[in-house]
């Protein structure tokens, strides 16, 4: 027996062994299957159509072509093991896995293997400290920051003062949906309101006892952290019950178009963190033009312009810059993986240059350095609009409370660093 | 004309009653072992090594436990993915108290504290039976899951909620940990294998192995011909607890590294190596090691030949191979019940008939 598969794993092996090119690698590890297909796809598809609109336009990063090779991970981290051992073998030159258990894998082997993975507003927080995680980025925001601008938006909806309000986390189960609340917690006792958790199990279909719950303490206002469908079902619930949409708060992962279309006019009013502003950006038209129109999106293509898929292709614009930064430094346009990790800790983010890219807004300006791989932190509020099917941004970028979240890094850095044997240092 | 018995002679009990009475497979299973250890470590790279046949190793020995409750005892469980998260945690627990003992030591006592587990949670097994046992123990799956999730002891308070793997070694060599070698992961886990496969094969042909056979087959005609219910019973859920808890440490120190219990333990994973001793073929150490590789070679063999030759999208690829695992489920319970390893057994027949089938 052992033999018939070690035939079968020779053959599986001499085919997934690709043949290398010339060209920049980019892996996308995406999921379009399973209960958090509806936000992976998206993301995937606005991540891919970036590159293609780089290769259509510019023909590449600095005359590289662009190869972005896809596997399916659906959400699950063993199939996200084997993609990424599948891929890094092809050159890859920078990991976006969109996804915090797959995170969590990849951030031992990635930095073993010196190829930077960048997790932006999900994975480890406390990545954020670059001497500790030194392939690791997490710009242009984490977790920690965006707990603490929902409270900082609340606190400045109250006047100045959470005292003495109660506020409900519904959050995912899991090492996500986990990660606020420590900073949370830190929170509620610095500025005074009571802080009721409510966990919700894998993959999030089941919450009718959570809200049950809400419905009987009355919280002043609901945050949550969920994602795929667990988003639409708690959106539901919330209408369900009645709880008031205006005090219902997402975190970013919690805000996108379908996640609350399917309670229709009830989901009226909901509100959610976001890093990038929803705004007609002229690159949109030109990846219609360049990249659909001429037969080359990514999915269906009916993702265009929506809350993931601008986020998908935010992310993709940072890794574009971070290959150009490195191309710039090293001079040499083929560059390798350990190179883009130097032009991501150089990189620097301006308005000036993302209004030449035809995404004026989309991001808050931020430089990385050795010390801070995570960013401004800044994220924004934006409300949905049902009837006109549009999220509104409500505010401008809200900067977290770096008093606060600066020590928790710090210490869950220092933590993880004294586990894995790590003398925390720039490279 | 391999598989002959002309001239193989056995001219003592002992020869007479060997797992190979066919001195093919003797020298084929030599032949293996000898491939699987002198030979496989010095090609592995670290695709098939992580990719294939450490999973491959790991399933195969939660097969094997799972079979001896199940294929062996006839006692259904769902509550593998549980019994392996115990493993997992309890390994890590170990690892992170004790870090100057052996991960060995560390991974044979986690076996051990889930086979303890395990036999707790088979004591139903003595007044329920079937699809009521079944139910059981999903109940432990989903309490043990939701146990681990819970209590922020098991993972050592950490802000997540996930277990890392610290880096282990033996014999001056990581086992555990990012800077593992794939040839260092793939031997422990074969080691591991072996020693499983063996202690299994021998339990199984002894008494134990057959107090447990006569259970499954008619736990009245057994008792009444004196085998007692009670030790059959839980030495089966203790015993296959044991190899599952073996199989979830390794499941957790070596092959993935950092685990989150409700998606690396949920109860897809009792389904998987449920799924794969249903098509390997129950009651039989062989369809065990069939199983485990059919189901992680079968993602894999799609995967390649589906978007990497054909070049068809990757959503499409994943769903088919849902419709194909789940088709192949149906199509072995109703045309073959003992799964892969029947077909290979009749395989045999024929050939040692060949060419004269009568």
């Amino acid at each position: 027996m052992k033999m018939k598969t070690l035939a079968a794993t020779a053959l599986a092996g001499a085919m997934a062994a690709g043949t290398a090119m010339a060209d920049l690698v980019i892996p996308d590890l995406s999921y379009r299957t399973g209960p958090y297909a509806a936000g992976g796809v998206p993301f995937s598809d606005g991540y891919q159509d970036y590159f293609a609109l780089l290769n259509a336009r510019d023909g590449g990063i600095g005359g590289e072509t662009v190869r972005v090779i896809e596997c399916e991970t659906a959400y699950n981290t063993e199939r996200g093991v084997e993609c990424y051992e599948a891929t890094k073998g092809e050159g890859a030159l920078i990991y976006q896995p969109l996804s915090t258990g797959i995170t969590y894998q990849l951030i031992p082997r990635t930095t073993a293997d010196n190829i930077p993975l960048h997790t932006m507003g999900y994975g480890r927080t406390s990545a954020a400290n670059g001497e500790v995680f030194n392939w690791v980025f997490n710009y242009p925001a984490n977790y920690w920051d965006a707990a603490s601008v929902a409270v900082n938006y609340l606190l400045d909806e109250n006047g100045g003062s959470l005292d003495g309000k109660t506020i409900a986390l519904v959050y995912h189960n899991s090492a996500y949906g986990k990660e606020p609340i420590r900073t949370l917690e830190e929170l509620s006792a610095l500025h005074g309101f009571k802080l009721t958790q409510l966990a919700v199990d894998h993959p999030g279909q089941e919450q009718k006892s959570q809200w049950l719950q809400i419905r009987r303490e009355r919280p002043d206002y609901v945050v949550m952290w969920g994602w795929g469908v667990m988003n639409q079902v708690a959106v539901q619930e919330a209408a369900n019950i009645g709880f008031p949409m205006e005090n219902f708060i997402g975190n970013w992962w919690a805000g996108a178009e379908h996640d609350v279309t399917p309670a229709g006019m009830a989901a009226n009013g909901y509100k959610s963190l976001n890093m990038n502003p929803i705004i007609d950006y002229p690159v949109l038209a030109e990846i219609q033009s360049l990249v659909h129109d001429a037969g080359n999106a990514a999915g269906d293509g009916s993702n265009l312009g929506s809350v993931l898929y601008v986020r998908g292709m935010y992310a993709a614009m940072l890794a574009a810059e971070a290959i150009a930064k490195a191309q710039e430094i090293h001079g040499v346009s083929d560059v390798t993986a350990p190179m883009v990790r130097d032009g991501m800790e150089a990189l620097e983010i301006t308005n000036a240059r993302m209004a030449e890219l035809g995404m004026e807004g989309i991001g808050p300006e931020f430089a990385v350095t050795c010390q801070n791989h995570g960013g401004t932190g800044q994220g924004l509020v934006q409300q949905w609009n049902a009837s006109a099917g549009v999220w509104e941004p409500l505010t401008g970028f809200i900067s977290p409370d770096a008093s606060v979240i600066a020590p928790l890094v710090a210490e869950d850095s220092a933590a993880f660093a004294a586990e894995s044997g790590i003398t925390p240092g720039c490279l | 004309m391999l598989y002959r018995e002309a001239g193989d002679f056995k001219t003592s009990y002992q020869a007479d009653s060997q797992t190979f009475p066919i001195a093919f497979d003797r020298w084929r299973y030599w032949a293996v072992l000898v491939i699987a250890f002198c030979v496989v470590p010095f090609f592995v790279n670290a695709y098939w090594a992580n990719a294939i046949l450490v999973p491959f190793l790991i399933y195969a020995i939660a097969a094997i436990g799972l079979n001896i409750l199940t294929g062996y005892c006839g006692q259904v469980s769902l509550g593998t993915g549980g019994f392996m998260a115990v493993g997992a945690y309890a390994c890590y627990k170990l690892m992170t108290a004790f870090p100057d003992v052996s991960i060995v030591i560390h991974i044979v006592l986690a076996g051990g504290i889930t086979a303890a587990v395990g036999a707790a949670f088979g004591l139903p097994s003595l007044r329920i039976k079937g699809f009521y046992l079944a139910v059981a123990t999903l109940a432990a799956q989903f309490f043990l899951v939701w146990m681990f999730n819970k209590v922020s002891w098991f993972y050592n308070y950490s802000a997540s909620g996930q277990i890392n793997a610290p880096e282990r070694f033996v014999a001056g060599i990581a086992v555990t940990g990012p800077n593992t070698a794939p040839w260092a992961q793939y031997m422990i886990c074969l080691v591991f294998l072996t020693i499983c496969a063996l202690i299994a094969r021998n339990l199984t042909r002894g008494t134990i192995g057959r107090s447990w056979m006569a259970i499954r087959d008619m736990d009245i005609a057994a008792e009444i011909i004196g085998v007692n219910p009670l030790k059959a019973k839980l030495t089966a859920f203790a015993v296959s607890s044991f190899f599952i808890g073996i199989s979830g440490a390794l499941f957790f120190a070596v092959y993935l590294g950092a685990v989150e219990v409700g998606e690396a333990f949920g109860i897809q994973k009792s389904f998987l190596v449920l799924f794969m001793i249903i098509i390997g073929g129950l009651g039989s150490l062989f369809g065990s090691f069939a199983g485990a590789a059919f189901l992680v070679l079968l993602p894999v063999a799609l995967k390649v030949i589906g978007v990497d030759l054909l070049g068809w999208p990757t959503d499409l690829v994943a769903h088919l191979q849902l419709v194909i695992v789940g088709a192949l489920i149906m199509f072995f319970l109703i045309k073959e019940p003992h799964g892969l390893a029947q077909l290979w057994r009749l395989a045999k027949e024929k050939l040692r008939l060949w060419p004269f089938p009568y």
